[in-house]
């Protein structure tokens, strides 16, 4: 495995590999995350398919593997297929995924016959057409590699130029309508460069799995940022390192298409940003709310509490609680618990009481929902007995700022709408 | 006509048919991406099953392969739900991977064998499927591919007949279907599960892409010309027919791939329907105006 890796930085050939693949992961990812944002990924998936039929006409044509002659015809075909799908989702009564998915295989069975007129061609270099399905990156040449830095320079200045009208047509479309950017031009302008990226990907990936390259880096780097530019580095960034890995991974066997080995990569990638990325990540999203849970409900308690003082018991023993709050005993018990340790409360005899801060953090929360109570019966006209559940709800949203907000536009009350004092 | 001609035309048309009646309930209720994404994911489940039995019998473990395909359906919701990944893109990732994965054991851990490679997974086999003969005492009963799609054919045909309202009431309005207090995810899981058992039994025969062009050709071009739903489902079986003997035809006059060639005779039906739509639309609307 070392020797494996190590092969990699010190072969001519393997660094060629390399090279190749890692300016086809950026583009994809840079172009990715347009179709990603336009949640237009599955016509990248089309266009994928689609462009089989290109490659062979292009190859029917010369007669040999010319990139720039594949390209052409995959830069054609691409474009037919983008337009079919579209012209049959707006003008005829089948829905968009029909028609991405009819335009795909229809495509692709064409593709496929042409295959096979070519492979009854006595022509040498035929052979070679296959590794376009699930790619080969080993059949990378130099000018090869030539031809996909060119074409990526170009992608990347578009994208560079036109970035501020591709922002918009994909956050807002109807907006950038509303202050003259040519939305169908620029839509026209993104699906070319998907289709530019398709061709030169599908050495390396191969026509049924080359949209993965597309999606994946955009879905991972969607997770770690909400800047479109940022996004934009990072899916180049994480499309570059998993299709390396994805190419390394595949020469633990000879012979084996490197397609399915980045495929994998990307994707083990992505699932892991999808579960553990901050903020946006499912264990941190399930974290936050944890802890949000366990705020309200000790806030809540506290202003049981506080309720049962202001009742006349300043003692409150386990079952005054369970009488009072919907609660089971076990949760009950726990979060008892915590707030002993917390300082909130202290234990003596099985019996409660508030300590000092407990009594402030009491007071504020019960302060909040009253004021609040209040203020919805004083400014928006609501009937006292419709208040109670959203005070519940929003006693525990109230900064600090929006407390004395409200006891500046109430002047400093007294009492709330069901005659109960406000603790200040 | 041969007997193996007329073989591998029964084979055809039995799959062409099951294809074309199920797809008819994808396309009206507008997830065909989802049969797409099944298509491609059994292939883990198909190669899993061909190294445990070495030989594509056991009609068992193949059921375990279409499992495969529901279970595709639950990571989908899975990634699009709980992790909250646009939808279009879950489905993206989730069927390129399971694909991937697929190929990757082909890769290795059949080496050499013909029966499963990486061509077969694409285009099939339906052109050589008569060298497979089932004979008992002397007779020939069928090839193989035959004798495993005809039992789904049949499933396909009964489910179709049998629970004709549930699929009708649910393609054309979930909503009132739920209101009604029908059982949406029973019926949706129950069709999938088919969807999914047929991609695998005619896998072998079409391969995994153009099986989807056999789900959503015939019934789009239906869809277009009829509004009926028994009248959709009848003639997305007729253009499933003629694409079969039209395609057997014409791959056999230009040598070429058999499955590829009944796709694209579809796709040609398709064309022709939708021009003689939309020639006919504009006349009513020309007549509409005088």
């Amino acid at each position: 495995m070392i020797e494996g890796i190590t092969y990699f930085f010190t072969d001519p050939i393997a660094q060629k590999v390399i090279l190749g693949i890692a300016i086809i992961g950026a583009v994809s990812g840079i172009v990715g995350t347009f179709s990603f944002l336009r949640k237009k990924t599955l016509i990248a998936d089309a266009i994928s398919h689609s462009v089989l039929p290109g490659i062979c006409l292009g190859f029917m044509f010369v007669g040999t593997k010319d990139p720039i002659v594949l390209m052409a015809g995959a830069l054609v075909i691409g474009w037919i297929s983008v337009w079919l799908i579209d012209y049959l989702s707006s003008s005829t009564k089948l829905s968009e995924d029909t028609a991405i998915a009819l335009v795909s295989t229809l495509f692709f069975a064409i593709g496929s016959v042409l295959l096979s007129v070519i492979s009854k061609s006595q022509n040498a270099e035929q052979t070679g057409l296959k590794n376009f399905l699930f790619g080969k990156a080993a059949t990378m040449t130099t000018f090869d590699i030539q031809v996909f830095t060119v074409t990526s320079i170009v992608i990347i200045l578009i994208v560079i130029v036109f970035f501020k009208p591709f922002q918009l047509v994909c956050f807002n479309n109807e907006f950038a309508k509303s202050i003259g950017v040519k939305v169908k031009f620029i839509e026209f302008l993104l699906s070319t460069l998907t289709v530019m990226t398709v061709a030169i990907g599908i050495q390396a990936v191969g026509v049924v799995l080359m949209s993965a390259l597309l999606i994946a880096p955009a879905a991972s780097a969607r997770y770690w940022t909400n800047r479109l530019s940022i996004m934009v580095v990072l899916a180049a960034l994480f499309g570059m390192f998993s299709s390396v890995i994805g190419v390394m991974l595949s020469t633990m066997k000879n012979n084996m298409p490197t397609g399915p080995w980045i495929v994998f990569a990307l994707f083990t990638f992505t699932l892991l940003t999808l579960l553990f990325a901050p903020k946006k990540g499912w264990f941190s999203i399930k974290r936050r709310n944890n802890s949000n849970q366990k705020k309200i409900t000790e806030e809540n308690l506290l202003k049981t509490f506080y309720q049962l003082k202001e009742d006349g018991n300043s003692e409150v023993s386990f079952h005054d609680f369970l009488e009072k709050r919907a609660v089971d005993t076990h949760s009950l018990e726990r979060d008892l618990k915590r707030m002993v340790k917390n300082g909130f409360l202290t234990k003596k005899n099985k019996t409660f009481t508030l300590t000092e801060s407990g009594k402030t953090e009491a007071a504020r929360i019960l302060r909040s929902h009253r004021l609040w109570e209040l203020y919805l019966t004083k400014r928006m006209n609501f009937k006292e007995d419709h208040i109670h559940g959203t005070a519940e709800t929003i006693e525990h949203l109230i900064t600090p700022e929006i407390e004395q907000q409200l006891l500046k536009e109430l002047d400093f009350p007294r009492s709330d709408p069901h005659n109960k004092e406000i603790p200040y | 006509m041969g007997m193996n001609d007329i073989l591998t035309l029964i084979t055809a048309l039995l799959i062409a048919w099951s294809c074309s009646l199920l797809g008819c309930f994808l396309v009206l209720r507008k997830v065909v991406m989802v049969g797409d994404a099944i298509s491609h994911s059994v292939l883990p489940g198909i190669v899993i099953a061909y190294l445990i039995s070495t030989k594509f019998d056991s009609i068992f473990i193949l059921i375990g392969a279409a499992v495969f395909g529901v279970f595709t359906t639950f990571i989908i919701d899975f990634f699009h739900k709980k992790l909250k990944l646009q939808e279009d893109a879950s489905i993206g990732i989730t069927f390129t991977w399971l694909f991937a994965l697929g190929v990757i054991l082909i890769a290795l851990f059949t080496d050499g064998n013909a029966d499963l490679d990486q061509d077969c997974v694409l285009f099939g086999e339906l052109g050589t499927s008569f060298l497979d003969k089932i004979i008992y005492e002397g007779r020939v009963y069928g090839t193989r591919s035959m004798l495993m799609i005809l039992p789904v054919f049949i499933i396909v045909i009964l489910f179709v007949i049998f629970g004709f309202k549930g699929l009708q009431i649910m393609s054309f309005h979930e909503e009132y279907a739920k209101s009604k207090g029908i059982n949406i995810s029973f019926w949706h899981y129950t069709f999938m599960s088919l969807v999914s058992i047929t991609t695998v039994m005619s896998f072998e025969s079409v391969g995994a892409i153009l099986v989807v062009g056999l789900l959503v050709i015939p019934p789009a071009t239906a869809y277009l010309l009829v509004t009926k739903l028994p009248s959709m489902l009848f003639v997305s079986c007729i253009v499933s027919s003629i694409a079969c003997f039209l395609g057997y035809y014409l791959s056999f006059k230009l040598d070429v791939s058999l499955s590829s060639m009944i796709i694209v005779t579809a796709g040609i039906m398709f064309v022709i329907a939708l021009i003689i739509k939309k020639i006919s639309s504009n006349l009513q609307v020309k007549s509409n105006i005088k």
